[in-house]
């Protein structure tokens, strides 16, 4: 079971273009910051959203396909969804949710009851079956929700930040959960989700979206050595250069250059992570290649590290001990002087 | 910020209260008078001739139905003047001890058949009425005008199953000018008040029926004075205006 | 001063000026009620209620009232759904146009109804010769008026109810399979069914109260379109007693209607 979709369509204030697939047996997530329109590319798969332009096909069945007039309505594609509040139907008992989908599509009643007590019991809440969604708690409310979009067998699965909804305790032990519920299942699955670290965990590959557009896609391990915005970099926690590389030396596209080893020549993107940016008081005398000037901006204390954020050609993140901070004497608006080895760039084509 | 609001709301209101209990003259008095809805035209220009003719005063006019006055003056409300379009409803306000004095007959009204303007059914009289497939309307029968409709159709040996029994002689005279029924028992006040959209047919002396106006001072009236002088110059002046609307003489 | 809530939970603060407010208030709607439970001629009560004029009346007022429910029901709800969710041009105008028998003095709503369905009215004289529907002064003509001025009740309530339910529910259930049908019967209408209830009972209550529409488009006539309150107002002038009476007989029908719903129905608890 595969997913093929590329999608255009105009969704309030930004054009969403994407091109996704997803190859039979892998979990995707689609991460991105919040407004990137992930949520809508859920809906638009889901035909919950009109696309202007594209094509959305389900193992070879078409599904959407704006140019060739075909659409086909969301009550017949066969697909489950777990919303991000769960939207478990409060005037229905617990089987009843899950039962409605096996309802809705003609199953008998004895049979869906049948069905979706058995579902229950799989994830440990048969005998919740006739309370209501109400006097469920989070982590129960996400398994009924779970159980509810798997009970009519479909071909994509389709889950939109499904932890968001839980608070943070609850979170490692159903994420646990979810993912082997995720690998017995055996459809196509997307998760949608704005949390790095449930991306990650959960997914395979991840599909990188901003503003609408796919930044990047590759294995979590790919995406986090690699970023290739300055989302992810952000995410990661590292710092992020785009330019030109010229016999090893990268002129940045925002001011300021870079000395590497070992880059090929044209466009570039260069990480530097803040553990190897040095900070000194007086224009170091030594072998790193790239010294300049800078202006301490803020100071983080994140942990038992310090995040300083450095403004100058480049401006750049470095991190350091609070000794060194107060070895320093650094404070916010001080003039420092910034060394980074070229040995500790990394580059990548961009 | 809120002081200001409240001193501001204190303000309108005080200005309301006042605005309502200033009088409009130095020497003002107010007359209330209640009176039968077939009196409306009349004594609407009789009212503006007794304001003209007593300067400083005011007269307050109610038209209802008759009965429905009587209630409410039984029911407490309070006035100078009742003018009744029938005995049996002043009757009942004297039997309750609510009447000053006897009351006088200021007027006398007829009924009179209503009929579209061209009489497209051609109804000649009351025999007609009870023709097959017309539309007709009386009166209520706890209303002056419905009970002289039923005795005269019975003088005249006709019966008549109504469409609707109006609340209100009016009702029945707008809903025939309206072209929603073909006919209607009314009086001659009310056909000649309505004008163009609507035209008589005379009802025969025989089977037709004397109404009484009886007019009289209200007991609790405290204009006692006044609401005499109002009963004469309606016997007196009044009777010109009375006629042009189609009454007969007292 | 704390005052008790009705879910069982700490009692809320009120402020003494505001419980005065309030005890102004119900003495408002309490002490006409009492006005009328002293004035009644309890010893001619029997009587007069069991006489043929007065159970004609209610029976009539009774198959008006509920006839008009039911038809706002079948009309109203579906009307209701297009205005909460359907946007086309001239709803703002069409839903204002819904609206206005509610603001209109009942009388007018009657002369209207009289030029739109009476003999020489806009549709009245086609309804009399194609299909010998006659509405003036008839027991469906009195349905009609009582329709007319009570279903915008259930109109505007079930359309707030709509507007104001998550349509995602909608969505969940669609991407679960369900056919528009389905999605309406099994999801919509049991989430606003709060507002359906208040709709049904404000429309009822209405349609039992309504007389200047039916008075002026049905008239008045015992055992075909003289409803109770049409009753009432005529018997307050020959018959006071019997008026007051009668007045009883209604309002403790439409009370025993509204006290027996309670909460539970309205989706308070």
């Amino acid at each position: 079971m595969s997913l093929q979709a590329q999608l255009q369509a105009r969704v309030g204030s930004f054009d969403l273009d994407v091109d996704l697939s997803i190859a039979p047996g892998e979990v995707v997530a689609l991460l991105g910051p919040n407004g990137a329109g992930k949520t809508s590319v859920l809906r638009a798969l889901a035909g919950l959203l009109t696309i202007d332009a594209g094509r959305i096909a389900l193992d070879g069945i078409v599904l959407d396909e704006p140019a060739n007039a075909i659409r086909m309505p969301v009550e017949q594609r066969p697909i489950g969804v777990v919303f991000q509040d769960y939207l478990l139907f409060p005037h229905l008992s617990v089987l009843e949710n899950v039962a409605f989908g096996l309802r809705s599509r003609g199953v008998g009643r004895t049979t869906a009851t049948a069905r979706a007590r058995s579902w229950l019991d799989r994830v440990g809440l048969g005998p919740a079956a006739n309370r209501k969604p109400g006097s469920l708690s989070g982590g129960q409310a996400q398994r009924v929700a779970l159980v509810r979009a798997l009970a009519t067998d479909p071909a994509l699965l389709l889950l939109d930040e499904p932890m968001a909804a839980l608070d943070v305790s609850t979170r490692v032990e159903l994420r646990r959960e979810l993912r082997q519920h995720l690998e017995s299942f055996g459809g196509v699955r997307l998760l949608v989700t704005h949390d790095p670290v449930e991306a990650m965990a959960m997914a395979d590959r991840l599909i990188v979206l901003e503003h609408g557009r796919v930044l990047q896609t590759g294995s979590p391990a790919e995406v986090t050595q690699r970023p290739r915005s300055r989302y992810v970099a952000d995410l990661v926690g590292v710092n992020l250069f785009r330019g030109t590389a010229r016999q090893n030396v990268i002129t940045i596209s925002g001011g300021g250059s870079l000395t590497a080893v070992g880059v090929t020549d044209g466009d570039v993107f260069a990480v530097v992570h803040p553990r190897t940016v040095a900070l000194y008081r007086a224009r170091p005398d030594g072998t790193p290649r790239n010294v300049w000037e800078g202006r301490a901006t803020d100071l983080d204390l994140q942990g038992d590290r310090v995040r300083v954020r450095l403004q100058g050609s480049p401006s750049i993140v470095a991190e350091v001990t609070p000794a060194a901070v107060r070895e320093l004497g650094l404070d916010r608006g001080d003039q420092v002087w910034i060394g980074v080895k070229a040995t500790e760039v990394s580059v990548y084509p961009a | 910020m809120r002081s200001r609001v409240t001193a501001g709301l204190i303000a309108i209101l005080l200005a309301a209260c006042a605005g309502q209990r200033a009088p409009a003259a130095p020497t003002a008095s107010t007359l209330t008078v209640f009176a039968a809805s077939s009196l409306t035209d009349a004594f609407t220009r009789i009212g503006a001739d007794f304001q003209t003719a007593h300067p400083g005063t005011t007269v307050h006019l109610t038209f209802a139905g008759s009965s429905t006055l009587a209630a409410q003056i039984q029911q407490g409300a309070t006035g100078d003047v009742f003018a009744s379009a029938d005995q049996a409803t002043m009757q009942r306000l004297a039997d309750a001890g609510l009447v000053s004095g006897s009351p006088s007959i200021f007027a006398r009204n007829r009924l009179q058949i209503v009929v579209a303007a061209g009489n497209p059914r051609h109804i000649g009289g009351l025999a007609d009425l009870s023709r097959a497939g017309l539309i007709v309307l009386l009166c209520a029968p706890s209303v002056p005008c419905g009970r002289y409709a039923s005795q005269a159709l019975h003088a005249a040996g006709v019966t008549v199953t109504p469409a609707s029994q109006e609340a209100d002689v009016k009702a029945v005279v707008s809903k025939v000018a309206l072209g929603e029924a073909d006919a209607g028992i009314v009086y001659v006040t009310d056909v000649k008040a309505a004008g163009a959209g609507v035209q008589g047919v005379d009802i025969p002396a025989r089977f037709n029926v004397t109404a009484d106006y009886p007019m009289a001072v209200l007991q609790d009236s405290r204009q006692a004075a006044l609401a005499r002088a109002f009963i004469n110059y309606v016997l007196a002046g009044g009777q010109q205006i009375l006629a042009r609307d189609g009454f007969a003489a007292a | 001063m704390a005052l008790p809530q009705p879910d069982g939970r700490r009692p809320a603060p009120a402020p003494v000026p505001f419980v005065i407010l309030a005890g102004a208030g119900a003495t408002f709607f309490v002490l006409p009620l009492l006005g009328l439970l002293v004035g009644a001629p309890w010893r001619s009560a029997w009587v007069l209620l069991t006489s043929s004029e007065a159970l004609t009346a209610l029976r009539l007022s009774l198959i008006a009232s509920l006839s008009a429910t039911a038809i706002a029901l079948l009309l109203g709800v579906p009307l209701a759904w297009v205005y909460a969710r359907v946007s086309f041009p001239g709803r703002a105008i069409l839903r204002a146009l819904t609206v206005l028998p509610m603001v209109l003095p009942p009388v007018v709503g009657g002369v209207a109804l009289l030029l739109a369905f009476g003999r020489r009215g806009l549709l009245g004289g086609w309804l009399a010769d194609v299909f010998g529907i006659h509405l003036p002064f008839t027991t469906p003509g009195a349905i009609v008026a009582v329709t007319f001025v009570a279903m915008p009740f259930l109109v505007i309530t079930v359309e707030a109810g709509l507007r104001s339910m998550d349509t995602r529910f909608e969505d969940a259930a669609r991407t679960l399979g369900a056919r528009r049908w389905t999605v309406l019967w099994r999801v919509t209408l049991p989430l606003v069914r709060p507002s359906l209830v208040a709709g049904t009972v404000l429309c009822w209550a209405r349609a039992l109260g309504e007389f200047g529409a039916t008075i002026t488009f049905a008239g008045n006539f015992p055992g075909r379109t003289q409803t109770m309150p049409l009753a009432v107002y005529l018997a307050l002038e020959s018959n006071p007693q019997s008026a007051i009476l009668l007045s009883l007989v209604l309002l403790l029908v439409s009370l025993a209607v509204l006290v027996g719903l309670r909460d539970r129905w309205l989706g308070t608890s």
